[in-house]
């Protein structure tokens, strides 16, 4: 293509920051993140504009890139003729000290605009640890960090992402938080800025809040007001204002086929980590698994049919390049066709040298098959299963309903079908675990290994066993749960790299790896903290937190001393966030949110769990109450769809697509 | 037991290899050649080029590299091949791989490759750096006596821990004018430079810090430099284009900025 001309001409209103940027860009490590420039990004018209988008996943570059929220939304939303959305990510410290020493402010990567300038900030949290994040961008960007400071000319910040599911800890820091599908949402609340505007933005920026709080699906946090007991916990959580809804609820996208997105996926021309086209081939999960806050919240399963999923694909490589496609979802394996979609691709791109992976950690041989299925092209890709939990016991608890023996089958044979390593996936910290409920993953893969040495006569296989520290998270029935402090973690960690170990044999044929259990406690008090926990965010951001998903910039010890800094004048401490059990009767800080799930057969689930009784999924066996379908008047959408999927169009020729009008 | 599987010889030969020269402009001259190895073979995909692969467990493009610009340098001048399992028109190839790539990445002709190898007809680069903000003056006087320096050793961070070498030997010719810069219109002190390449090779970095080291040169703000050419030294100091052998009044695209 001609000559990018560097970045163009642009209105007083929101000059491009590029001629300052560009300077600082030979100082820095991976420039190339900073510049946009990509495949399937959207430059458009800054003047023609009635409504200017800023889209931000508060993570680096090479993290936020794939995410399929904001290229979703920001594909969505500039589709729209009259509506304009950039993105902008975290910056990387070294970049953040010389944009304060040269005042350059946080900026959008499509034309470098300073973020201050847009109308609407959309921030999505994937994950709680990028809240100093979000301070960062603020800050840089010359917004109020306090959402009451802010004016006129200031863009509304809206959170989105499941992390939104609670927004209470950076209620302070935020106008909106939107709960739920953002597909339709961003159009709706387009929409009403875009009135709003037109009007001449009749009663400013309070006015446009309340239009948004009234869609009772956007959550205004100051309209809500948030009383205290004595002892700390809440007492209630109240509208300030007559004309707001008491509860807010969550959005749900129901026809996944109406929304074919991303339709021109964002290609980097930086290394990120997922570098691939990925299809959602469906949303949701009933599997029940109780620790699980995405199966909860995006609940019911809406599937995408087989001949949509088969066009996106063939669309999606044509136009990105990728060689690899990803089949996403919360368990793939479950879609009701997944079977012949794994199929049909595998004779679609047989030979082509594209790969495509099954993301799916069921415990069984379906699985297995699925596998083999997209393998046929010769590219194999890794096996992960996830029985979540040591013991039979524990498994009941969290209702990851798979025997010993049938994980024993499976891994077996996944070896015997060719696979030398398998991952299996668990967590540690589970409600009610004890150090033997750890101990037993040790003798699982010594299980593990034995058989499938005896079941293919080599000792040339091997397992990785691989740990994540469970979180405690809202609007699952493990909202109540006490978690397990650091130190128990880590003292179960060391129990079972010793039984791993325990036979040198075995051992040797088994990885292992684990994180400490420092950060879960800080996500623990993220995920489940109120508004007062705002005040510990803000400490550790000026106390310099950053990134605090990457170990290498995670400091515990700066949220230690910011917790007890700032909790004790409320009255309440880390230790209440954290390891406290929480009652029946307790007002948890997102009961207010509406997530669908009956509060009630949350609690009767919780205490399923403790009685260790298991729930089926109500994909094929009857509705088990979570209340989600009545509530928000949806239903499950499964097939089998009876489709098949449309044969590709072989290429002629050379196959070479020269563009008509060469430029 | 199931015996180790050997992927089959099953990718088409090669019948077809063709040279290319790129361009990496304004902003994306911050890609890395990393960067713009991942985006090249993307748009060899959805360029629909019959690239071929080689044999084994993960099939790679048959492409090769014979340059990489440095991270932040601009170039007019990069080179690469690539081997087809079908004959395809030079011509369309670049128009084809052009359309195909973000703008700023920008492949600017294609000729047949008719042997030889192109490595080897890459000795030595041609340079342009903007030096924003400087005294040409200054520069000019800095660049006298770095030319009458025998040896100027400079110092760089490498994988391999800091490196010191000598910037002036590999040093063909080296002039400064002053002209309007391509940045912001203003007046500077542009360098033209010829470098020979040699291990470890010399940066136009190495270079501004060779006329720090003999002439205390501080530079105001970043450069910009834009590698021009390269190609084969002559003995009278001229590049030879390396496509200049598999030419025959072949395909070519934009001409050369």
């Amino acid at each position: 293509m001609s000559v990018a001309s560097d970045a163009g001409t642009s209105p007083s209103t929101a000059p491009t920051v590029w001629p300052q940027l560009e300077r600082l860009l030979p100082l820095i490590s991976k420039p190339i993140q900073y510049v946009g420039g990509e495949l399937g990004a959207t430059v458009k018209d800054w003047d023609t504009a009635s409504v200017r988008w800023a889209l931000m996943y508060p993570d680096a570059y090479e993290v936020g890139l794939p995410n399929q929220g904001v290229q979703i939304l920001y594909e969505v939303l500039n589709e729209l003729p009259d509506v304009l959305a950039e993105r902008t990510y975290a910056v990387w410290p070294d970049l953040e000290k010389l944009m304060r020493e040269h005042g350059v402010p946080q900026f959008t990567v499509d034309s470098h605009r300073p973020v201050g300038a847009f109308d609407l900030l959309g921030v999505s949290f994937s994950t709680e640890l990028g809240y100093t994040n979000l301070l960062t961008a603020l800050h840089l960007a010359g917004i109020p960090l306090s959402a009451v400071d802010r004016g006129a000319g200031d863009p509304v910040v809206v959170a989105g992402g499941h992390a939104a599911f609670n927004p209470e800890p950076i209620a302070e820091f935020i106008d909106a938080a939107v709960l739920g599908d953002g597909e339709e949402a961003v159009l709706e609340i387009t929409e009403i800025v875009r009135r709003w505007k037109a009007e001449g933005s009749p009663g400013g920026r309070d006015e446009l809040l309340l239009r948004l709080a009234r869609t009772e699906s956007v959550y205004v946090p100051r309209f809500y007001d948030v009383d205290y007991l004595p002892d700390g916990r809440i007492q209630r959580v109240v509208p300030n204002r007559p004309d707001v809804p008491f509860r807010v609820h969550k959005r749900t996208t129901m026809d996944l086929d109406a929304w074919p997105y991303p339709k021109k996926p964002l290609v980097p021309l930086a290394e990120t980590v997922h570098e691939r086209y990925a299809v959602e081939i469906f949303r949701g999960c009933t599997r029940g698994c109780r620790f699980c806050q995405a199966g909860m919240i995006t609940r019911p399963v809406r599937e995408r049919s087989i001949t949509t999923v088969g066009q996106m694909v063939a669309e999606g490589l044509e136009f990105s390049g990728f060689r690899e496609v990803g089949l996403l979802s919360l368990s793939s394996a479950d879609h009701s066709e997944i079977g012949d979609i794994c199929s049909g691709l595998a004779t679609a791109y047989e030979g082509s040298n594209v790969s495509l992976s099954l993301p799916s950690t069921r415990v069984d041989a379906f699985n297995i098959t699925l596998a083999e299925e997209l393998s046929r092209g010769g590219r194999r890709t890794g096996l992960t299963f996830a029985p979540e939990g040591g013991s039979e016991r524990i498994r009941r608890v969290i209702n990851k309903m798979v025997s010993e023996e049938d994980l024993i089958r499976t891994v077996v044979t996944a070896y015997t079908h060719g696979w030398r390593q398998v991952k299996l996936y668990f967590m540690c910290g589970l409600p009610t675990e004890t150090d033997d409920d750890v101990v037993q993953i040790a003798r699982l893969a010594h299980e593990v290994i034995k058989a499938g040495r005896q079941a293919t006569g080599s000792k040339d296989i091997r397992c990785t066993v691989s740990i994540g520290g469970f979180v405690p998270k809202p609007h699952t029935p493990f909202q109540w749960a006490p978690m397990s402090s650091p130190e128990v973690i880590d003292n179960r960690l060391r129990l079972l790299k010793q039984a791993i170990n325990s036979d040198r044999s075995l051992g040797r044929a088994i990885g292992y790896r684990y994180h400490d259990g420092q950060p879960s406690l800080i996500e623990g008090l993220l995920a489940r903290g109120d508004r007062r926990v705002g005040a510990v965010i803000r400490r550790v951001w000026e106390q310099g937190g950053r990134f605090d998903g990457w170990s290498e910039h995670f400091s515990y010890q700066r949220w230690i001393d910011a917790a007890t800094e700032v909790l004790p004048a409320f009255g309440v401490d880390l230790d209440w966030y954290t390891t406290r059990e929480r009652e029946e009767l307790e007002v948890l800080p997102w009961d207010h949110l509406d997530s669908g799930l009956d509060k009630d057969w949350l609690w009767k689930d919780w205490q399923d769990a403790l009685s260790e009784y298991e729930q089926d999924d109500c994909r094929w066996t009857p509705c088990f109450d979570c209340g989600v379908c009545p509530s928000m008047d949806t239903e499950i959408q499964i097939g089998p769809s009876g489709r098949t999927m449309l044969p590709l169009t072989p290429v002629s020729g050379n196959g070479l697509r020269v563009p008509a009008e060469a430029r | 037991m199931t015996p180790k599987r050997q992927p089959e010889a099953n990718q088409e030969p090669v019948v077809q290899r063709i040279r290319i020269r790129y361009a990496k402009r304004g902003p994306l001259r911050f890609t890395s050649h990393r960067d713009f190895a991942r985006a090249f073979e993307r748009a060899v995909q959805r360029a629909g080029v019959p690239i071929a692969y080689s044999q084994g467990f993960t099939p790679h493009p048959r492409i090769s590299y014979a340059s990489a610009a440095p991270t932040g340098t601009g170039s007019e001048a990069e080179y690469l091949e690539v081997g087809l399992r079908a004959v395809v028109d030079p011509d369309d190839l670049v128009k084809a791989l052009d359309a195909a790539l973000s703008p700023g990445l920008d492949v600017l002709e294609a000729v047949e490759a008719r042997g030889g190898a192109l490595a080897e007809r890459i000795d030595a680069s041609h340079w342009r750096i903007e030096l924003p903000g400087t005294d040409p003056e200054a520069v000019d006087r800095a660049v006298a006596a770095f030319e009458a320096t025998a040896e100027v050793p400079v110092s760089r961070l490498t994988k391999q821990g800091t490196r010191t070498f000598d910037a002036r030997g590999p040093v063909v010719r080296i002039s400064a004018a002053a002209a309007p810069s391509e940045g912001d219109g203003r007046t500077c002190a542009i360098l033209d430079l010829v470098v020979r390449q040699v291990t470890p090779t010399v940066r136009p970095d190495d270079v501004l810090s060779g006329l720090r080291v003999v002439a205390d040169l501080e530079l105001p703000v970043p450069p910009r430099a834009i590698r021009l050419a390269q190609g084969s030294l002559t003995a009278q100091g001229e590049l030879v284009d390396p496509l200049f052998a598999d030419r025959d009044g072949a395909a070519s695209g934009a001409p050369p900025v």
